[in-house]
Order: C-alpha cells, then sequence, then structure tokens
C-alpha cells in the first residue's frame, strides 16, 4: 500500500513541479492575501499580530481548496481517473498518495506563508516546537478531507463553486483548533496549545480513516 | 401515452392520500390548541417573562432538525451499504426537512435572543456557532444531491456527506455540556428524569415536540413521494424516448426496404 501511495504522490508531485502551478500562482497568492487583510483591517499591525492566527489559517484554507481543485482537475480532464479505476492500485492507496501530495503542496505555500505573516504582521513564533506540530496536523486534516471532497465533487460539472461549499464546513473545526494552537504558539492568548494540537491530530486521523474508507465508492462515481 | 405521463406528473393526486390527509387536519387542530396553551393558558416565566413563549416552538423545531438529519444520516449509510434509491429518496427529504427545522430553529433562537441576551448572535455561545455549522454542512449536501446522480441509481457521493455530516449533530447537541464555559444555553431541562420545568409548561412543551414530529412525518411522506415520483417521470421520459428512437428506427428499416422493392420491381 505505501509504495502505491508513493508512486501516486510521486506522479501528482512530479507533474507539480514540472507545470510549477504550486510555486506560481498559489505562492503569489497567498502573499497576495495576506496583504489584502493588512489592507482590509486598516493596516493596524497591533490587530494584524493578533489576528495573526486566524489571518494565516484563513488563507491555508482558501490556497487549500484551489490546490485540491488543481489535484482532481489533473486526473478528470484527461479520463486519468478512469486509467487509475482500471489499474490495479487500492483506492485507499490512491487516497494516500494524492493526500500525501497535496500536503506536500500546502507545506511547500505554508514556508512562504510564515514568513509573510512574520515580516507583514509583527508575529513572533514563540514555541516553535507546538507550531510545527500544529502546522502537520492541521495540514495532514486539510490534506485528508480535501482529497476526499476532492473526488467526491470531481466528474460534477460545478466541482469549482461546490468543492468550497461543501470543504469550508467540514473544516471548520480544523481551522477552530489550529488558529487556538498557533494563538499559543505566537504567544498571542492564554490557551493549552497542545491540547487543541491533540484536537487536531484526531482530526486528521478521523478525515484519514474515512477519506480512505469511502474513496473507492466515490471515484467509481465520479466520470 | 401522454395521459399517463400527465398521471405521474400530477402531484395532487399522488402525494397525498387519506391517511396524510388526516394526518395534516390533526396537525391543522394540534397547531391551533399548541397556539392557546403557549399564548392562554401558560403563564409568563417569572425571569424570562414572555419570551419564554418562543421556547414551545424553539425546542421542537431544533428537535425534530436533529430528528431530521439523523434520519438523513440513516439513509446516506444504507445507500452505501445497500445502495438503495428507496434510502436514498428517504435521505434526501430528511434533508431538506432538516434544513428548514434548523434554519427555523436558529431564527427563533435569534429572535428570542435579541430581548434576553441583547443581541441576535453571540458568538461565545457555542451551540448557537455549532448549529449553524451544521446546518451549513447540509446546505452543501443539498447542492451536491441537486447537481448529482443518474436518473434511477442513488448517489454515493451525497451519501457520503450526509454521513459524515451527522457526526456533527453530537457536537452540537453536547456542546452545552462539553463546553459549559462558552455558552449562553442552559443545561437539557427536559430530557432529565426531575425536569426543572413547572408542570403545564412542560405539558405545553412536550405537546408542541408531538405536533412537530407529526408535521416532520407529514413533511417527509410528501417530500419522499415527490422524489420517487421524479425519478418515476424521469425514467418515464427516458423510456419514452428511447421508444421513439427505437420506432423512428423501425420506420426508416421499413422506409428502406419498400424503396429496395421498388427498384427490384423497377429493373
Amino acid at each position: 500500500m505505501i509504495r502505491d501511495a508513493y508512486v501516486i504522490a510521486a506522479k501528482d508531485l512530479r507533474i507539480e513541479l514540472r507545470s510549477r502551478t504550486a510555486l506560481s500562482q498559489l505562492a503569489p497568492f497567498v502573499v497576495l492575501v495576506a496583504v489584502l487583510f493588512g489592507f482590509a483591517l486598516n493596516a493596524d499591525r497591533t490587530v494584524l499580530t493578533e489576528a495573526a492566527s486566524g489571518l494565516y489559517w484563513i488563507t491555508v484554507l482558501f490556497a487549500a481548496v484551489l490546490a485540491i481543485g488543481r489535484s482532481f482537475s489533473i486526473e478528470v480532464d484527461d479520463s486519468v481517473i478512469d486509467m487509475l479505476r482500471l489499474s490495479d492500485l487500492e483506492p485507499p492507496s490512491i487516497f494516500a498518495g494524492k493526500a500525501a501530495a497535496l500536503a506536500v503542496q500546502l507545506v511547500a505555500i505554508q514556508l512562504i506563508l510564515i514568513a509573510a505573516v512574520v515580516i507583514l504582521y509583527d508575529a513572533r513564533i514563540e514555541d516553535p516546537l507546538l507550531f510545527i506540530a500544529a502546522a502537520v496536523a492541521a495540514t495532514v486534516g486539510v490534506a485528508a478531507a480535501g482529497t476526499l471532497y476532492g473526488v467526491l465533487v470531481a466528474g460534477l460539472r460545478m466541482r469549482e463553486t461546490l468543492l468550497p461549499i461543501l470543504l469550508l464546513p467540514v473544516l471548520a473545526p480544523v481551522l477552530i483548533s489550529a488558529t487556538r494552537a498557533f494563538d499559543d504558539a505566537l504567544g498571542n492568548a492564554a490557551v493549552n496549545g497542545w491540547s487543541w494540537c491533540g484536537l487536531l491530530a484526531a482530526l486528521a486521523v478521523f478525515y484519514g480513516v474515512f477519506g480512505g474508507w469511502a474513496f473507492g465508492a466515490l471515484m467509481e462515481e465520479s466520470r | 401515452m401522454t395521459q399517463e405521463l400527465t398521471e405521474v406528473s400530477n402531484p395532487g393526486e399522488t402525494t397525498g392520500s387519506s391517511a396524510t390527509l388526516w394526518l395534516g387536519a390533526v396537525i391543522l387542530i394540534g397547531l391551533v390548541i399548541l397556539g392557546w396553551l403557549s399564548f392562554v393558558v401558560t403563564e409568563a416565566d417569572i425571569e424570562l417573562e414572555d419570551t419564554v413563549r418562543i421556547m414551545y416552538v424553539h425546542v421542537p423545531v431544533a428537535i425534530m432538525g436533529y430528528a431530521m438529519f439523523t434520519i438523513c444520516g440513516i439513509g446516506s449509510a444504507m445507500v452505501l451499504w445497500k445502495g438503495s434509491q428507496w434510502w436514498d429518496h428517504v435521505a434526501g427529504a430528511a434533508g431538506e426537512i432538516g434544513v428548514v427545522f434548523g434554519s427555523l430553529t436558529l431564527a427563533t433562537g435569534m429572535i428570542w435572543g435579541r430581548p434576553t441576551w441583547g443581541t441576535y448572535w453571540e458568538w461565545g455561545d457555542v451551540r448557537l456557532v455549532t448549529a449553524l455549522m451544521l446546518v451549513l454542512l447540509y446546505v452543501g449536501y443539498l447542492s451536491l444531491r441537486s447537481t448529482t446522480g443518474v436518473t434511477g441509481e442513488p448517489s454515493r457521493a451525497a451519501a457520503v456527506v450526509g454521513l459524515l455530516s451527522v457526526c456533527m449533530i453530537p457536537v452540537v447537541s453536547r456542546s452545552v455540556e462539553w463546553w459549559d464555559d462558552r455558552t449562553l444555553h442552559q443545561e437539557a431541562t427536559v430530557t432529565k428524569l426531575d425536569p426543572d420545568i413547572d408542570g403545564l409548561m412542560l405539558f405545553t412543551l412536550v405537546f408542541g415536540i408531538v405536533i412537530f414530529m407529526l408535521i416532520g412525518a407529514w413533511l417527509l411522506i410528501h417530500r419522499f413521494r415527490v422524489a420517487h415520483l421524479e425519478t418515476e417521470l424521469e425514467l418515464y421520459g427516458v423510456a419514452l424516448a428511447v421508444e421513439q428512437r427505437i420506432a423512428e428506427t423501425t420506420d426508416v428499416e421499413a422506409a428502406l426496404s419498400v424503396a429496395g422493392n421498388d427498384r427490384k420491381d423497377e429493373s
């Protein structure tokens, strides 16, 4: 299963490396959103510093929606998903591979976003270990739920508009938990960030297990 | 055939039955009694004053919202397990009615919140926020249902979303206990063995729950029948189109055959 997941993840990442969509479009996008939040909040540094955690994760979710749409459009446009269905790869392996590739892209985007938040919002990372643990757990959760909902809407005509309507409410618990954990890591609020990080890990496991289970049935339906 | 099509598509004759007619009559009488109990018989609360009367609608619609979303979840699980079209109709109907009840819950809660809490919306109240998220999840579910599905086949994509969304119900219903420091809602009063509520008020509340259960059942039956008829109509339309294409092909073949015979006769 791990080998099959690796094959799928490598395929997706190779396509992204060659097309450079993540780097050439999503990276400027997250920086642009971070700047626009600054304009929207009247460029008030105190407010931006206090709201940095929430703004960070909202930006990640927006970028994730675009990345997920891209991840499945490459499968549907050239009927690659039919080839995947005909291959002897197990659906949970395909799910794991696509989720892993998506997680890697989200991590790459977040590296740029972290720099933007530190520079533009004057955010200070006071607990780097918690910051990294929360970011990794939340990214895995977003990638797992995103992959599940990505295949769910893959074959539909209105997938671009349906995906955010379906995905964002499901990711609300991830957004809340990640924001609270980051609040602690950035020293913005006196909360127990590690307990929120634990919730993020539980959500990641839940979305991962549910996604692995449901992916096969959904792949059959996405034509 | 056109007459059959008209009969199939006439909801006035086919979604109602004598049982649903009687059920509807009982509901109407029950609503009148509920209004009388709520506004005339029961007295105002010592603390909440007259605003307490909205609870006789708010609590029943909230319970029915949970019930409908749960039925939607069960229907979705059955679709994934058995691939049943019947359960797909049940899930879709329950999801729609659940969104209506869920929205009514939010609306009545906000109307009550303004004079009681001094605001329509309180971000600090975890139940309010989670209830909104629940309704939004099912709005997404309905959007998905409106775009998916092959005629006569249940939608597994919608079933997965329905099953995943149902996981939110315990979070909403137990949120008052789990985050008791982050809510303005009170803990359960009716479901306890010794309810903290006056006898007549309790009776009115339970009566309201029964009436709204009947409303939920009535709506579910009718919406299920509409969904079933929609599918029947679509399948009938497909069958009709296939029949017409076959008839056209047969006509063309017959015409070619006649033309061929004429040519032979001429030669």
